[in-house]
Parts: structure tokens; C-alpha cells; sequence
């Protein structure tokens, strides 16, 4: 709902001084056209206190119903029911306050008081409608910055989660101690993280590939990190032939993968197996992803975790449907279970 | 000769900063660690002149291993990446490698450490960083706490209320009460904001473990707890429960 435009003060202040002035006027006029001072008053305020009074209606409905621009006839009938209701309720009125002989000068009066009556109405029409119209570009070019600014931070969040800075640095740090102590293992770590990086700045969101080569690109990852915590991490690679030619969206077990590292590896010490399980059923693939967490360190958060959140959408974009990510705890492995229907 | 603690996850990180510290004769590796766990307890058995410490760790990341000493030693930090980490080493002039480092870099700290080695102990420059990584620890929900010689993560929200206690804090939760070294302006900038009031002088409360608010005096109030205790609430630290509660 938008606000009433005399919610701001200096408006406020405007609409004040318009109607003293304007009711300081009428009351002159009447008043050398032969009004007593008290009957020229009394005329004045009573029909302008009843315009006024028909102006803030009008604004007031329009801050619950603000009818197209272009509605003229309403307008216009509104304009002229308004000022047709005030000129003889203030006749009504003034009948209990002035002479006999004023009031017939009050009717002979009636369509020039109409003719101000509509006018007045119109022009409050007019201001309401175009202070609205304002209102409403303002607040469409704000809501457009916020909206330009919020894509603008998801680019960058995904850029940055695709390079993942911390992963990379630590990996060029492996390197440079690897250099020295077993240079076969750096070049072998610096083919390893190349082919990485070049998987990952590959655009192909929609590319669909098998099995077999997404479990490829995620072996790239893990050896990498092996060799960073190959001290204390293994991995169990599991599937059945069928599963291995089943086909799903490029790079969606990554993160995945990524937040069972997290969770398992980067959180936890001691010796930890990932696990990852992929079976065939009837048009369905299933993949399971295991990984140990400490429990006093990060309780695994109901539902999906952050990591989680963009396969989620990613599935629901893909098959509209919210049930093929599940998580569930055992003990102290967490188990991500990702299913993809068969086209 | 100078004793130092190698504290870093990663072997091969450690490697390097052995590596590296192989030229110089006087310094003594004392021990590696694979976690602040274990950095905590080599650094009170040891006592290193100097510590190359990691931040991200698991368990408890370098600054809270940090908060852990009462008497920290010097610390050369070593990161790969972290923002905030960079931003509060700039702004306290601490010293800090970016992972992968030089030879040369790792020289120029190491140099710049022995030269002031007498001069003065930053003591006070970490006090200050930990201040500073505020908010970043906010992010992880946790507080970390000694007691005796074993080290506790108490999550966020499991803390009913924080108390004054001379020159420390008595951390309350269902399971027991911690002492934490540091000040309530502290904590409450730490957990300020929705969850966390400041009631009174000395006293932060969990909003979520208040059952009930019974007048006390003129303008001041008692609040209840699930547990049964009763907790004092200023004139002004009424004014911010209102606030918080949206009474």
C-alpha cells in the first residue's frame, strides 16, 4: 500500500495553507458581495471544512485503491458526486445559521460554486495521482538497483566458488614444497590442478555426462587432495556397471564432494574415509556420498547445508521436483543421498 | 638457541616452513603440530620463543588457539586465503605469510622477528587481533574454553547466560559454568545483537532461555530462566530487552 501523500510534512504544511487561504478569499468575496462579516465567515468555513473534507477522502481512498491513470470518467464523476454532496449538505447546513434572503443568494450561487468545487477536487486529483506515479518510479528504480546489485553479488560469489581461493592457494603451497623435496610429485600436482581448473572454467551448465566422467573430474579433485592430507585421507569409490553409463548434469556431485571435504576433512582430525556409492535402479541413479564430521565442532544442519542449497535448486530446475537431495547423520558419518531420474 | 612451534594441518606446509628454517643454526624446532588441540599443549610444555601459526585448522582455528595461552609467544601467521584474517593483520601491523611464500618473504619476517625479539612481546597486538577477528568468529557460533588442561567448544546456543566475575567472564550453560579471560563489552559485541542482551552491568542473557519477567523495583526487573535462576535487569537493559522481545 502505498503512503498517503500527506504523509510528508512539508506536503502536509501545503494542503494547510491552501485551504486558510483559499477559505480567507471565499470569505471576502461573499463579503462585499453584501454577506454580513459572520454570514460571509460561517458560509466560508462550512463549505470549505466540507470540500476539505472530500479532498482527504479522495486521498485517502487512494492509498487502498489507486484507479488507472487513464480512467477519466471516474475522475470526472468524482469530482462532480463530491462537490454535489458538499454544495447541499453546506446548504443544509447554513440554513440553521444565516437570513432567508442570504440563503437565496446561496442557491443562486450554486454553479459557480460548483464549477470551484469541481475544479478544486480535480486539481487534488491531478497532484494525488502524479505524487503517486512519482512514488511509484522511485520505488521501481530502487527495487531495479537492488535487484542489479544482488545478481551482481551472485556472480561474484560464483566465480569465487568455482576458483574456491583457499583450496588454490593451498595447493600451490603443496607444490612449492613439493618442488624441492620430490619434483616428479609437483609436476605431477601442477597437471592435477591444471586440468581442475580448466574442468571448472568449462561453462557448459547444461551439459549432461556420464557417470564414469563425472567420477573422473571429482578423482582429479580428491588425488588433489591427497596429496595435501594424504597422510590421513582415503576414498571408497563405488559403482555398478549400469550406474557408470547413467547420465546426469556436468559437475552436480562437485559440491557435494566439496562439503563432505569440508565437513570431513578440513573439520575433523585423525584418519577419514569419504565414501561415494552410485547404484542403477529402474530409470533412476542414486548416489550416495559418505563422510565423517566432529560433532562438537559442527553439528550437520537440518535439511541441506549451505554448500547444499545450489544442488537442491540446481535438481529443481532441472526436474522440478524437491525430493532428490536427502541428508541424513549415522552416528558420526553424515550421508548425502543425490538421485538422478533417467531420461 | 630459539625454541619455535610449527602449528599447520597440512605436512607439506610444514615442510616448507622447516625447509625454510634450515638456515639458521640458532633456531630449534621443538615440535610440529597437526591442530591448535595439540598446539596448545606443546606451547605450555615447550615454551616456543616464537610460533608459525595457521588459521583455518580443524577444531579450533589459530586465533582461537591463540585466546586459549596466557602468555602467548611471538606468532608469524601463515594463511593461504582469508579476507578478514588480512584485513585485521593490516590494520595491527602483524606480521603474516600468504601461503605459497618465498624464501626471501619468509627471511624478511623471520629477520624482522629477531631483531625486535628484545624490544617488546606483542602480547597486547594479539589481545587487540582477537578483539578485531570478532566478528569473523560470530560466523562460527562457537566460543572456545580451557578448563583444566581440556578444551571445550561451547556453541552459541547453548549459553543461557554470560556473568561479570572480576577480571573474567563466567560463561553459564545447562551443562556447567566456564571462565573466559575476557571483558563483557567483549562478549557483547561478540554476540551482540538478536539472541544476546546486555541486561545489566554484568550480566548477558540468552533471550531464548527467559521464561518470565517479574518486576523488581522502580524500573528494574527480574528475568527467570528455564533453569530457575533469576537474573537482575537494568532501567536500560529493560529498554533493550523490550527491544529484542518486540514487547
Amino acid at each position: 500500500m502505498p503512503a498517503s501523500v500527506l504523509s510528508k510534512n512539508k506536503l502536509r504544511v501545503y494542503f494547510v495553507s491552501f485551504w486558510l487561504i483559499w477559505s480567507a478569499i471565499h470569505a471576502w468575496v461573499l463579503h462585499e458581495w453584501n454577506y454580513t462579516l459572520e454570514e460571509a465567515w460561517a458560509d466560508s468555513i462550512v463549505s470549505n471544512a466540507l470540500l476539505c473534507m472530500a479532498s482527504m477522502l479522495i486521498i485517502t481512498s487512494f492509498r487502498y485503491y489507486l484507479p488507472r491513470k487513464e480512467s477519466f470518467t471516474y475522475f470526472g464523476l468524482m469530482c462532480i458526486v463530491l462537490s454535489a454532496i458538499c454544495i447541499s449538505l453546506t446548504r443544509f447546513v447554513l440554513a440553521f445559521v444565516i437570513k432567508d434572503k442570504t440563503l437565496d443568494q446561496y442557491t443562486q450561487s450554486i454553479p459557480v460554486r460548483a464549477a470551484i468545487g469541481i475544479l478544486i477536487l480535480g486539481c487534488v486529483i491531478l497532484i494525488n495521482v502524479l505524487l503517486h506515479t512519482l512514488q511509484e518510479q522511485q520505488e521501481q528504480e530502487r527495487r531495479k538497483s537492488e535487484a542489479d546489485r544482488i545478481a551482481k553479488d551472485a556472480e561474484l560469489y560464483k566465480l569465487r566458488q568455482q576458483l574456491q581461493p583457499h583450496f588454490l592457494f593451498n595447493s600451490l603451497n603443496s607444490i612449492n614444497a613439493l618442488v624441492v623435496s620430490q619434483p616428479a610429485g609437483a609436476r605431477k600436482m601442477i597437471q592435477q590442478l591444471s586440468e581442475y581448473l580448466r574442468n571448472t572454467l568449462k561453462k557448459e551448465e547444461h551439459k549432461w555426462v556420464t557417470l564414469e566422467e563425472e567420477l573422473e573430474y571429482l578423482q582429479l579433485y580428491l588425488d588433489i587432495e591427497k596429496v595435501r592430507f594424504g597422510h590421513r585421507l582415503s576414498t571408497q569409490i563405488q559403482a555398478d556397471e549400469i550406474a557408470m553409463q547413467m547420465k546426469l548434469p556436468v559437475l552436480l556431485l562437485q559440491p557435494v564432494v566439496e562439503n563432505a571435504i569440508k565437513f570431513g576433512l578440513y573439520d575433523t582430525t585423525g584418519d577419514i574415509v569419504i565414501g561415494i556409492d552410485a547404484k542403477s535402479s529402474a530409470n533412476m541413479l542414486t548416489i550416495k556420498i559418505e563422510n565423517p564430521f566432529d560433532a562438537e565442532v559442527s553439528k550437520p544442519v537440518k535439511g541441506t547445508g549451505f554448500g547444499l542449497s545450489s544442488v537442491q535448486k540446481r535438481l529443481f530446475l532441472l526436474f522440478s521436483r524437491n525430493d532428490l537431495l536427502n541428508t541424513s547423520t549415522r552416528e558420526n558419518i553424515f550421508v548425502t543421498q543425490v538421485k538422478i531420474p533417467q531420461q | 638457541m630459539i625454541k619455535v612451534i610449527i602449528i599447520d594441518d597440512e605436512p607439506l606446509a610444514r615442510n616448507i616452513v622447516k625447509e625454510y628454517l634450515a638456515d639458521y643454526a640458532q633456531i630449534n624446532i621443538a615440535q610440529e603440530c597437526n591442530d591448535g588441540f595439540e598446539g596448545v599443549k606443546a606451547i605450555a610444555q615447550y615454551r616456543p620463543d616464537l610460533i608459525f601459526l595457521d588459521i583455518q585448522m580443524p577444531k579450533i582455528n589459530g586465533f582461537e588457539m591463540l585466546e586459549l595461552l596466557e602468555n602467548p609467544p611471538a606468532v608469524i601467521f601463515t594463511t593461504a586465503f582469508d579476507e578478514y584474517a588480512i584485513r585485521a593483520f593490516e590494520t595491527h601491523a602483524i606480521d603474516y605469510l600468504l601461503k605459497p611464500f618465498s624464501k626471501e618473504r619468509f627471511d624478511k619476517s623471520l629477520q624482522k622477528w629477531l631483531s625486535q625479539q628484545n624490544a617488546d612481546k606483542n602480547t597486547n597486538a594479539y589481545a587487540m587481533l582477537a578483539e578485531a577477528t570478532v566478528q569473523q568468529q560470530l560466523s562460527q557460533n562457537r566460543i572456545v574454553v580451557k578448563i583444566n588442561n581440556k578444551i571445550k567448544i561451547i556453541p552459541l546456543q547453548d549459553i543461557c547466560f554470560i556473568e561479570a566475575a572480576d577480571d573474567y567472564v563466567k560463561i553459564h550453560t545447562a551443562e556447567g559454568q566456564y571462565l573466559k579471560n575476557k571483558t563483557m563489552q567483549y562478549f557483547e559485541t561478540l554476540l551482540g545483537g538478536e539472541q544476546f542482551v546486555r541486561t545489566h552491568r554484568s550480566y548477558i542473557v540468552n533471550v531464548q532461555y527467559i521464561t518470565r519477567l517479574d518486576p523488581y523495583e522502580k524500573d528494574t526487573y527480574t528475568a527467570i530462566l528455564k533453569s530457575g535462576e533469576k537474573i537482575p535487569v537494568s532501567k536500560p537493559g529493560y529498554i533493550k530487552l523490550k527491544q529484542v522481545l518486540g514487547l
